[in-house]
């Protein structure tokens, strides 16, 4: 279409809007952007309570636990700002007003993600930046120029995994139109996990989030290689530099269910 | 019958009316069950007997605490904050009775609700997978006065959070200080056992701790005769206190809307 405004441009615009409206009130703004911090950094002080009583958990120290932290929240933190309020989808066709996004002239998957656009939810990177910044000179391993470009490296294809996962769990309401609860459970559910060694959790279960759900890949593997530890699952040292194809098929996967969603959407009707 | 038994069954059955919601959330209390229950057995296999539990009293904390979210709505205000703010809270004011018991009897058809469509599953699940310490049938009943007593004292905390709109119009900033001290020092996060010791003693003593901790250590038996009473006792007392502050707080919102008025 001639008059269509291409998807970063439309995207930049009504985030811009949404951001401008948002700073109508500037108080307001600047203490939910630091109580969104908080609640944030409250895993933290959780990660920190338990270091306090156990010097070792699971085999890992507190700093390279802390590193998990910063760059599973830092990834989910941004992918959050761009697409996380693409979870209302279900909302929007429960209340009818995803029809109206579909006879305006940008992709509505564009005009959900940046509905209610707000730096408030750049909060989130808060603590996860400050707590790489501590983390990162106290963890004691031997930094190669590989391991140095890893960390910028993993932080990129988790946000961009986050951000395949928000997508694709919005697509699954245009199908479980209340599932919402529930696919909570991968993204929420997903930076809790991420936050964690997964020596931590069962065989099977870590299985199931490399090969089903591959949050492994948001800091696990490459944090393997970083940390220069062993895989408990035993997986090929190739596993461990995989993380962008896994984005990439995610986002692929994402691409996919959202255009078939939108495809077999038939509103809800009267 | 009185209107509250009402109010409450029409709060039960709104809450109800989209099991398959419920369900939804349900499952992922239950995925953050499993979840959160490994890091506490790693912590556990480190620390054995930390703070006096053992590896399934950690466990089962862990799933007394998903199943109680629901119930003890430790991650939103009542929606009356929002009646407040749009003015709406009129209507509710001209009624012959109470804003408060009102609103406690709408929480407890809720809360109600809530325990039956979103407790079951985090418990049944984690007991399939891992060994709980399930009480017997007189804990089961003690469990069930204290997890009641952490809704009266929930409602407490969220409608004295709501009564403040009336002063500061905007209530996110407090709402998000309340959900803060609700998650951190409920024993949501982590058991409040494992607090390093100061903080632990602060934390126990606040109204938060009877959100969750204390119902959950009842659960636990890990008080018994008198401490069982003390415990009980400490959640009854924040209630009375709290719901006794609302009182006072409704009946200074009445003047204050009526200058608000003109």
């Amino acid at each position: 279409m001639a008059g269509e405004t291409r998807p970063v441009r439309a995207y930049g615009l009504l985030a811009w809007t949404w951001t401008r409206a948002a700073a109508q009130y500037p108080v307001s703004m600047v203490l939910l952007s630091l109580s969104t911090a908080v609640v944030s950094a409250l895993d933290v002080a959780a990660i920190l309570v338990m270091f306090a009583r156990a010097p070792r958990i699971a085999g890992f120290s507190a700093p390279e636990v802390l590193f998990l932290y910063g760059t599973s929240t830092l990834a989910f933190a941004v992918a959050d700002l761009l697409l996380g309020t693409t979870e209302r989808l279900g909302k929007h066709i429960r209340e009818g007003s995803l029809d109206s996004m579909l006879v305006r002239p940008v992709s509505p998957l564009i005009q959900i993600a940046t509905e209610d656009f707000s730096p408030r939810r750049a909060g989130k990177m808060i603590p996860g930046v400050v707590v790489l910044a501590l983390a990162l000179p106290r963890l004691d391993i031997d930094w190669t120029p590989g391991r140095v470009a890893m960390v910028p490296a993993m932080v990129v294809t988790g946000t961009v995994i986050f951000a395949g996962l928000w997508v694709l769990t919005a697509a699954l309401q245009f199908v479980l139109i209340d599932g919402h609860g529930a696919t909570k459970s991968v993204t929420y559910g997903g930076a809790f996990l991420t936050q964690y060694p997964m020596s931590m959790f069962a065989r099977d279960f870590v299985r199931g989030v490399t090969f089903a759900v591959p949050l492994a890949f948001v800091n696990w593997q490459p944090a393997l290689y970083v940390l220069d530890r062993p895989d408990p699952l035993g997986l090929p040292p190739a596993t461990r530099f995989a993380a962008p194809a896994v984005a990439v098929l995610v986002c692929a996967l994402a691409a996919v269910a959202w255009r078939a969603g939108l495809r077999h959407y038939r509103s809800t009707g009267s | 019958m009185g209107v509250f038994p009402w109010v409450a069954w029409y709060g039960f059955r709104r809450y109800t009316a989209y099991p398959l919601s419920s369900a939804a959330e349900a499952v992922t209390n239950t995925v953050f069950g499993f979840m959160r229950a490994y890091v506490l057995i790693a912590l556990w296999h480190a620390r054995p007997a930390l703070g006096g539990y053992d590896v399934a009293d950690a466990v089962t904390f862990c799933f007394i605490t998903q199943a109680m979210i629901g119930p003890v709505q430790l991650f939103r205000g009542l929606e009356l904050s929002e009646r407040i703010r749009s003015g709406d809270v009129a209507i509710d004011l001209y009624r012959p009775v109470g804003l408060q018991s009102w609103w406690l009897a709408d929480d407890l058809g809720r809360a109600g609700a809530e325990m039956l469509l979103r407790s079951a599953l985090p418990l049944v699940a984690g007991a399939l997978v891992f060994d709980l310490n399930v009480p017997s049938a007189p804990g089961l009943a003690a469990f069930a006065l204290s997890a009641m007593l952490g809704v009266l004292v929930s409602f407490a905390i969220r409608y004295l959070v709501a009564l403040a709109v009336f002063w500061l119009h905007d209530d996110r900033g407090l709402q998000s200080i309340a959900l803060v001290m609700s998650l951190f020092f409920s024993g949501m996060i982590l058991p409040l056992v494992v607090f390093p010791g100061w903080l632990a003693s602060i934390a126990q003593a606040m109204p938060w701790a009877a959100l969750v901790q204390v119902p959950a250590d009842v659960f636990l038996g890990k008080h018994t005769g008198a401490g069982l009473l003390g415990a009980l006792g400490f959640q009854a007392g924040w209630a009375v206190a709290l719901l006794a502050a609302g009182a006072a707080l409704t009946a200074a919102a009445r003047r204050k809307l009526v200058i608000h008025g003109g």
